[in-house]
Order: structure tokens, then C-alpha cells, then sequence
């Protein structure tokens, strides 16, 4: 439990496109539903991301919330109005195991 | 003085209340996300289960998807002041995906993956103040891919 780190555990990228800063974000995690068997017919524990706070220069932007119907290694797309080059996002996620990771990456020119 | 001692406590009280309130806001919605039904899911997220239908909700999704397991949807809200997007799968075991709340210059739009069980609607539920809108693209799933 408590907080690995992870970091290498999600890419981001965050790009200005005219006024937009377009940001991606990949996220290594299972997102396992408890209902899958693994080769020896044993169910496979529930993990899943819960929670993921983006900010942008340390203030909130977008929190969302998961559940198990997020597909593996999830994918995420945003838009954030008013990000100068340079500017930080960030990236936090807490899963239902107490796990959780960070990433932070400047804005660049798209 | 002992009226104006008395103000400050309850102040003080009053602030200590609002703080746990606020901090909620940031906690897993764990009602509507075990909600095995959509329309539990819906009121697990304040909404009535009669939504209505909104065309400046855009969500794109293919026609057809070989593996449920993994879904690319993109959801655009034109609706003013939209706060937040949630996403619902009515044919799913557990039919709420994810909700995103947008605050502070992020825009009301969002490209994500997700898993489907078998054909259903993907809805989107679009909160703006007190008021919900939705809009439906339904995807044929040829594979399950909620394990």
C-alpha cells in the first residue's frame, strides 16, 4: 500500500494548438473488475483507479472519477483554455488499492 | 461580550462543518459507480432518470466495436457553463464508467477508453448548475469486454 512511485507510469504530453492546450495522457494501471479468472480459474482482485486530478501551475482543472468500466492502461484527452507555454500540468491518480502516481510536463508549442 | 463569544463559536463551528463538506466533493462516488443499474446510477449522481435529450452534446463513438475491451469515445458539451461530463453504459454490469468535473479554464470535452459488456447506448450526462442534459450513440459490441 501507501504511495509508489510511478512516475514512468504515465506519459503526457500537453501541446498549444491557437488558444487550446491539448492534453494527453496514458496511464499504466490493470483496471481490473473482480469478475475475471485468471489460468487457474482464480478470481483476479479488484484494482482500479478511482480518482485523477489534473492541475494546471498547482490549481485544480479537472478531477474525474473512475470505475472499473475504464479500459486498461487508461487514455484520457483535455482541453484546457488559457495555458501559456511553459505552464505545468499535472497528473495525479489514486486506485481502491491506496496506490497512487504523479506526473507533471510543461505546455509546449503544438 | 459573552453574546459576541458566543457568535465566534458558532462561527467556528459553522466553519469546521463546511470543511468535511468540501473535502467530499473529491471522494469516489461509490453509490453510483457499484450501481448495477443505469438508473440507479443516474440518481447516485443527483440526476432523475428522466434526462432530457440535448443535440449540443456531441459524443462520437464507432458503429461497431470487435473487442468491448476497449472502446475510444469523445464527448463534447456546447452547452454554456457545462461542469461536468459523466458517461453511462446501461448494458454494463456496473453501467457508470467515469465522471469528469471541468473547473477553472478546462474545457467541457474529453476523449477517453472504456469497456462494453455487449450493444448498448454509451449516454452522456451533461450537469450545468441544477439541470442535466444527455445525449446517446449506441456502439454494436461483437466481443465482451468486461471480462
Amino acid at each position: 500500500m501507501g504511495v509508489a512511485n510511478m512516475a514512468d507510469d504515465i506519459k503526457m504530453r500537453a501541446q498549444l494548438k491557437g488558444d487550446i492546450t491539448e492534453v494527453k495522457v496514458l496511464i499504466s494501471h490493470p483496471m481490473e473488475t473482480g469478475r475475471r479468472k485468471n489460468d487457474m480459474g482464480e478470481t483476479i482482485p479488484l484494482h482500479f483507479i478511482q480518482l485523477v486530478t489534473v492541475t494546471l501551475n498547482g490549481k485544480p482543472v479537472l478531477e474525474t472519477q473512475w470505475g472499473t468500466g475504464v479500459s486498461k492502461n487508461p487514455y484520457l484527452t483535455f482541453h484546457l483554455a488559457g495555458a501559456k507555454i511553459g505552464d505545468i500540468v499535472a497528473v495525479i491518480w489514486h486506485d481502491n488499492l491506496g496506490q497512487s502516481a504523479s506526473q507533471q510536463i510543461a505546455v509546449t508549442q503544438g | 461580550m459573552q453574546r459576541r463569544n458566543f457568535i465566534q463559536i458558532i462561527g467556528l463551528i459553522a466553519a469546521s462543518l463546511l470543511l468535511p463538506i468540501q473535502a467530499f466533493a473529491a471522494v469516489w462516488n461509490k453509490t453510483a459507480f457499484e450501481a448495477t443499474k443505469a438508473e440507479n446510477a443516474i440518481q447516485g449522481l443527483g440526476a432523475s432518470p428522466q434526462i432530457p435529450t440535448s443535440k449540443d452534446i456531441e459524443v462520437i463513438a464507432p458503429d461497431r466495436a470487435e473487442n468491448g475491451a476497449v472502446v475510444q469515445i469523445e464527448i463534447t458539451s456546447y452547452i454554456p457553463n457545462t461542469e461536468s461530463i459523466a458517461i453511462v453504459v446501461e448494458h454494463n454490469p456496473t453501467p457508470l464508467i467515469a465522471t469528469f468535473n471541468f473547473v477553472n479554464g478546462a474545457l467541457p470535452y474529453v476523449v477517453t477508453r472504456i469497456k462494453m459488456a455487449e450493444t448498448s447506448d454509451v449516454q452522456a450526462i451533461i450537469k450545468v448548475g441544477s439541470q442535466y442534459f444527455t445525449a446517446k450513440k449506441r456502439v454494436e459490441v461483437l466481443e465482451n469486454g468486461c471480462g
